[in-house]
């Protein structure tokens, strides 16, 4: 593929990962990721001071699949509406067979019944593989900006 | 209701029924978050501010609360501990901006009065003036003295690494404080082993700040509430537990240990309870046994602002910061000790997704507690019952009671002046 291939494709998983976030299709979130894909949500706060400690972890597709099945069954939480946007897509590599993606995202949060607010805002800084023609990720971090989370964090950015 | 007039503001009074009952106004009126700033905050409470850890070197600095009122707390080039009010002495400025870093001093960007990591004031620019001509024009009267214009400080002492800091210049000494239950459970967990900082978390929860110090000393909705804890055993109403407090209730701590996933009579009224859940990744709560007792649930609150947290091999102090009647922000200070080996190391930050902002368990309370603050005040019953497991306050061998919310109420009542005629 050129450059301009793999942007665009990359630039299409994003585009899908947010759509099924907002839709609330919780169930298909892991297969946005390769086999050994790997999620982290972390502080600005703690990427800066290079603390290991994420908001939230995954570190197997499979602990992506108990955050599903725990946000369906298990917590407890009033219902709301995410929509995330994501801008500003820059891509380098590959680099030991990943591109390295990086985009600001904003997400919007509006509880049911309830005026929308801005809920978190910050980087995504992602490696891509190619599985079968399909862009995956590898590793999604996403670095949010805002030190204090308001209220609690349940669906995943 | 019994005579039980206080003579308050508003002449608040406390239900007859005494500490099984919370009268609502607690939570919300703005009177008596201010008095609980003065007595309590501001009073003669130990409250904590960091772990030495987070301060390992002269020089090393960080900014947080106790209560509202904004706080720096510093290592000196000799090593001491000191907090002081983040607010420059001169017109009233916030002087340290930052979060945490390592500075020599402060220095107020506003008229740059420098102030040393003791808080004491170092320099005041055209302190004497300048010279117009041959003739001095301006500058400090020369009676101004520096040492009459430091930063307001705090009272600071470390326990093992914990630091407190108090308003109270007259506190007797934090183990003292603690009592001697109390202070065993906090040397269970900070015996003088170096530390290794992990992280911190930060949440802004719309309740007032008692709800989640209650929260933790309130077993009973941990055994309900919590699908995730008691579909896995982690926390349940059938365990080997109990709840004690220290001499005033102010303290107390939960002590629990893991069981076995199944269905038993602590389950039986948990509609919630699913017998065959099951992780598709179950070392998320993989763990080890590192404690000389083979507890795995040690949850601590230490009036008036500390939580900590053992839940398996996941260790936090939870700080709570109020901010108003209906708002308080939670800060969740993750960490292990400097000789954990790596294994270890991931235990602890896998298993701190049960925690935080996004934890398969705490979100959980973070809800309860906003729906009890959002309709707490609305007409209907006035206060709050706690009559799970008695009316009384004393230690229990259980986790199907309320005792140590009572026990928290009876000293809340004192200490703020509450007390009237106590039944």
């Amino acid at each position: 593929m050129s450059n301009g291939e793999v942007k665009l494709e990359i630039e299409q998983l994003l585009t899908d990962y947010v759509e099924c976030l907002d839709e609330d299709r919780l169930e298909e979130w892991p297969e946005f990721f390769s086999e050994d894909g790997v999620y982290r949500v972390v502080s600005r706060e703690n990427a800066d001071r290079n603390l290991p400690l994420a908001t939230l972890s995954c570190e197997s597709k499979a602990m992506m699949l108990d955050r599903v099945t725990a946000i369906r069954n298990a917590s407890v939480f009033s219902p709301r509406y995410l929509r995330h946007l994501v801008s500003g897509l820059r891509v380098r590599g590959p680099e030991a067979g990943a591109y390295l993606a990086q985009a600001s995202y904003v997400v919007f949060q509006t509880m049911e019944g309830g005026e929308t607010a801005v809920f978190n805002a910050g980087r995504y800084v992602d490696k891509i593989v190619f599985a079968d023609g399909q862009a995956k990720f590898k590793e999604k971090i996403v670095i949010y900006d805002g030190a204090r989370i308001p209220g609690l964090l349940v669906i995943p950015l | 209701m019994t005579d039980a007039v206080v003579a308050t503001p508003r002449n608040y009074l406390w239900p007859g029924e005494g500490n099984c009952r919370v009268p609502y106004w607690v939570y919300a009126d703005p009177a008596v978050y201010e008095r609980e700033q003065e007595r309590i905050f501001r009073g003669p409470t130990w409250n904590y501010v960091a772990l030495e850890a987070q301060l390992p070197t002269p020089g090393d600095f960080k900014t947080t609360f106790v209560g509202d009122t904004p706080v720096i707390v510093t290592r000196d080039q000799k090593g001491a501990l000191h907090a002081m009010v983040n607010k420059c002495a001169h017109r009233g400025a916030t002087v340290c901006r930052t979060q945490s870093g390592n500075a020599k001093g402060f220095t107020c960007i506003y008229h740059q009065w420098n102030y040393d990591l003791q808080g004491r004031l170092a320099g005041v620019p055209f302190r004497g003036g300048v010279l117009d001509g041959d003739r001095r024009v301006g500058g400090m009267p020369a009676d101004f003295s520096l040492a009459d214009h430091g930063l307001t400080k705090l009272k600071v002492e470390s326990l093992n690494g914990v630091v407190f800091a108090s308003f109270d210049p007259g506190m007797m000494p934090v183990r003292e404080y603690l009592g001697e239950t109390m202070l065993y459970y906090v040397e269970r967990v900070f015996d003088g082993r170096p530390l290794r900082m992990l992280g911190t978390l930060r949440q802004r929860i719309a309740a007032n700040w008692k709800l989640i110090f209650e929260n933790i000393k309130d077993p009973y909705h941990a055994t309900l509430l919590h699908v995730f804890l008691v579909s896995f055993g982690l926390f349940r109403a059938d365990q080997k537990s109990k709840v004690e407090m220290d001499s005033t209730g102010r303290h107390a701590v939960l002590v629990s240990r893991r069981g076995e996933q199944k269905a038993t009579a602590g389950t039986s009224d948990m509609s919630s309870f699913k017998a065959d859940y099951r992780l598709h990744d179950p070392t998320l709560l993989a763990g080890r046994r590192e404690f000389k007792d083979e507890n795995t649930v040690v949850m601590q609150t230490i009036f008036p602002n500390l939580i900590v947290q053992q839940q398996t091999n996941t260790l936090a102090m939870r700080q709570i910061v109020p901010q108003g009647p209906d708002h308080f922000e939670l800060v969740w200070d993750f960490f292990g000790y400097a000789d954990d080996d790596e294994e270890m190391t991931r235990f602890r930050l896998r298993q701190a997704n049960l925690m935080g902002p996004a934890g398969l368990v705490s979100v959980d309370d973070t809800e309860a507690m906003e729906m009890c603050q959002r309709t707490l005040a609305a007409p209907g019953a006035p206060a709050a019952i706690l009559e799970m497991g008695g009316r009384e306050c004393r230690n229990e061998e259980h986790m199907v009671t309320e005792t140590a919310i009572r026990g928290f109420y009876q000293y809340y009542r004192r200490i703020m002046g509450f007390d009237g005629e106590a039944v």
